[in-house]
Parts: structure tokens; C-alpha cells; sequence
């Protein structure tokens, strides 16, 4: 068979809904004690490489009103273009820099990471990439997940041969 | 044979069907109105940006993390509600399962309302219900948790509509392309076909594969029902080579 087709349906989206932050970050909505701190809150755990940068991601709507009630996830290379592998299934050891991070989208619609820039990392024409880290966006009124990337002003020399901007 | 790249293997994640997903403008759930893309949607890959994601170890959970009824009592007494265990198997398109993978899951309580300061269903709040919970998959891509079963509410949108019972769910797979959030209904509920998210999908099909089935023979005696639900994620192409013998 030379063009098999997938045997199974991809799972349907559906919104997250106006209360995803009691399942993606309990602990900004007053879900305390079930675990002791909302995942992705912390990308870095120790010594890295690279530029430390504040990223604050600021989501409207179509009508220019902040999107207070989603969830913005951001996964990302470190400051060499290497993302951080597979965690091993037995292991607790949090990388020095884990690479995505899971913020609640506050009342102004801002989510805030603190992370580092990436490095460039290969396209698929094997060529480099300017530095970028992909965003995931969810929320009320989203009926499935918005994949993008955010780009960085001052890398105008990679962004002008960069496959997504071009 | 080295080269050889087997289905799900390596290779390219496959499109998704925006038929089978809901649609971003969807009239009759209001609240897309103003939230859906204007623009066409770009293609952004594959490179390692979208192919790699984020995974988790087991270690990082909790003894309870997967006990709704247990993990945020306050008085160590049970969460209200009808009890049942919720389990599944993760797979991706081409049936594999997805091990180590994490899934988080969370819902109302057994009243229909949500443990959030927007929340505004008039029914009671249980002390002893969260409604957060999760879990990571197993070698074979399983997953399991404890609950009980959310109730249906009432939410504006255009007066009176009714969201039937439901568990939020997000799943993460090996691969951020993969990233998915979705919601389990539950087998036999008439309030799945008056629901306007429900009615966001278009192919039955695709609504029959967010619904629960009761597992009658995995009912835990004189304690809890048991729901079966399994979720399906971005599989991987074959990528071709002329000398492949085998077929996929």
C-alpha cells in the first residue's frame, strides 16, 4: 500500500472553556493542595546559557478586548537551538532550562513568562530559522487550540530569510 | 534496513481534518463571535519547533493527583456525587499507543458548578471537590482516574442553553503540533444533542468519539461505575522509499 491512510481519527477539539485554568493552572484560581505548583509556571531551574528575557504575551480578541479567561503555552530551543529531549518516565529531575512554559492569561489578557532567548534552530529546507518560540493558545470561544509563533524585532537580518515570515 | 521509516515512526505529522475539528466560527456558540482567525490559516511546519514538546515524568505526581474524590477534601471525607473510575487509551492515528504521555483533566461537581470565583450556577459548591486531576499515561498508553460524575448546567449564550455532563480534558502526546483539548461526554445522554459546543462538530461521527462508554464489566463492586474513554492524537506519515520491500 503505497499511501496507507491513518487507521484512526484524530480526537476532536472542543473549547477549553471559561474555567481552564482550574485544569491547566488550579493554583492562579485558588485550587490549592492538590499539586504544589502550576506546571510550566518555572522554565528555568538552574545555570543556562543564553539571554534572560521577560516575555509578556498580550491576547485580544477580535474587537480589541484582552482575552482574560485562556491559557497561553510556549515551547521553545534554548539559547544553543537544542530543545530539551524525552524525560525519562521514572525520572523527576527538571532540566536546567525545560523549554515551555504554561501561563494564565490575567484580567489585563497577559501572560508572562520568564525565559531566555532561543537559539536558531534548522527550517525544513534545513536552512536556520530566525529565533522564535511557538505559542499555543486556548480559551472560551476557541474551539480548537491556536498554533503561532512569535518572532523578536531586533533578529531583522534572520527574519528577513526566515521560510515563515517570507 | 536502515532508512526505513515505519508509520509513526518518524516521519511528518499528518494534516488535521479541519472537517472533523470544529470550525473557529461557529454562530451558535456565541462566544466564538469575536474569537475565531480572520485569516486563513499558515502552514508553520514540520521542524523540531512543532515535532518536539514537552514530557513529563511520572515522579511529578502526586498519590492523588488522579483522585477527584480525594484530592482536595478538606475534612477527608469523599467528594459528593456518583462515584466512577474514567480510564482510556491514548493512540495516535495509525492505533499506536502514546505512553509517558500527560493528560489533565477537570469539570464541574456532581450540582453542575465549577470551583471558580466567575463561576455563577446557583447550585452548591462541595468543600470537598476541586475538579482538577491528572495523570501520565502508561507504557501501553493508558490512563485511569477517580471522580464522580459531573452534573449538567445552565450557561447564558443565547438564554437558555444546557451543557450536558462533561470532563475537560488536555492531552499532550510527544509533539507540541500535537497539543489537544477536548471534552468527554458521556454514552446514552440526550443532553449531548441539544448542546451548542457540541454542535460546533459537524460529523456525528466525530461527536460519537468525544462520548464515554460505560464499562459495565470494569464497575468497581459496591463502590464505583466505570467509563471507558479513549483519545486519539496526530499520527505520524511513512516516508517512502523506492527500495522499501514491505508495504505500511
Amino acid at each position: 500500500m503505497l499511501h496507507p491512510t491513518p487507521t484512526l481519527k484524530e480526537t476532536p477539539s472542543q473549547t477549553a472553556g471559561p474555567y481552564v485554568h482550574i485544569g491547566m493552572t488550579p493554583n492562579f484560581c485558588d485550587i490549592t493542595g492538590v499539586i504544589p505548583q502550576d506546571l510550566g509556571k518555572t522554565m528555568i531551574n538552574g545555570a543556562v546559557e543564553g539571554e534572560r528575557i521577560n516575555l509578556a504575551v498580550r491576547v485580544f480578541d477580535g474587537v480589541g478586548v484582552p482575552l482574560f479567561d485562556g491559557v497561553v503555552e510556549i515551547w521553545q530551543a534554548d539559547a544553543s537551538g537544542n530543545f530539551v529531549g524525552p524525560t525519562a518516565p521514572n525520572s523527576n529531575a527538571a532540566p536546567a532550562f525545560t523549554g515551555w512554559g504554561r501561563q494564565p492569561l490575567s484580567e489585563a489578557g497577559v501572560a508572562t513568562f520568564e525565559t531566555i532567548k532561543p537559539g536558531r534552530v534548522p527550517g525544513p529546507d534545513g536552512k536556520l530559522m530566525a529565533p522564535h518560540i511557538a505559542l499555543w493558545i486556548v480559551a472560551r470561544g476557541i474551539n480548537i487550540g491556536l498554533q503561532t509563533r512569535l518572532y523578536f524585532e531586533d533578529e531583522a537580518e534572520a527574519n528577513e530569510t526566515d521560510f515563515v515570515l517570507n | 534496513m536502515s532508512g526505513i521509516i515505519l508509520p509513526g515512526a518518524d516521519g511528518q505529522l499528518f494534516q488535521r481534518d479541519r472537517d472533523w475539528h470544529p470550525k473557529a466560527d461557529t454562530p451558535g456558540y456565541k462566544s466564538t463571535t469575536f474569537r475565531a482567525p480572520r485569516h486563513s490559516l499558515l502552514s508553520l511546519g514540520p521542524t523540531q519547533s512543532e515535532m518536539t514538546g514537552p514530557t513529563f515524568g511520572h515522579e511529578k505526581l502526586g498519590a492523588l493527583d488522579n483522585d477527584l474524590i480525594r484530592n482536595f477534601s478538606q475534612d477527608g471525607t469523599d467528594a459528593i456525587g456518583q462515584r466512577m473510575v474514567v480510564y482510556g487509551q491514548v493512540l495516535d492515528e495509525n492505533a499506536r499507543p502514546v505512553p509517558n504521555t500527560l493528560v489533565e483533566y477537570w469539570q464541574a461537581n456532581a450540582g453542575g458548578r465549577y470551583r471558580h470565583k466567575k463561576e455563577g450556577y446557583i447550585a452548591a459548591l462541595d468543600p470537598n471537590f476541586g475538579g482538577f486531576g491528572r495523570s501520565i499515561t502508561d507504557d501501553n498508553g493508558f490512563y485511569h482516574f477517580r471522580t464522580i460524575k459531573p452534573g449538567a448546567y445552565p450557561w447564558p449564550n443565547t438564554g437558555n442553553d444546557w451543557r450536558p455532563a462533561h470532563i475537560h480534558f488536555s492531552v499532550f502526546g510527544h509533539a507540541f503540533a500535537q497539543r489537544l483539548i477536548t471534552q468527554m461526554y458521556f454514552e446514552g445522554d440526550p443532553m449531548i444533542w441539544q448542546c451548542p459546543i457540541v454542535a460546533t462538530i459537524n460529523d456525528k461521527a466525530a461527536i460519537d468519539q468525544l462520548t464515554a462508554r460505560l464499562d459495565r464489566l470494569n464497575t468497581t463492586p459496591m463502590d464505583a461505575l466505570c467509563y471507558r474513554f479513549d483519545i486519539v492524537l496526530r499520527g505520524r506519515r511513512s516516508t517512502m522509499f523506492e527500495n522499501k520491500l514491505e508495504g505500511n
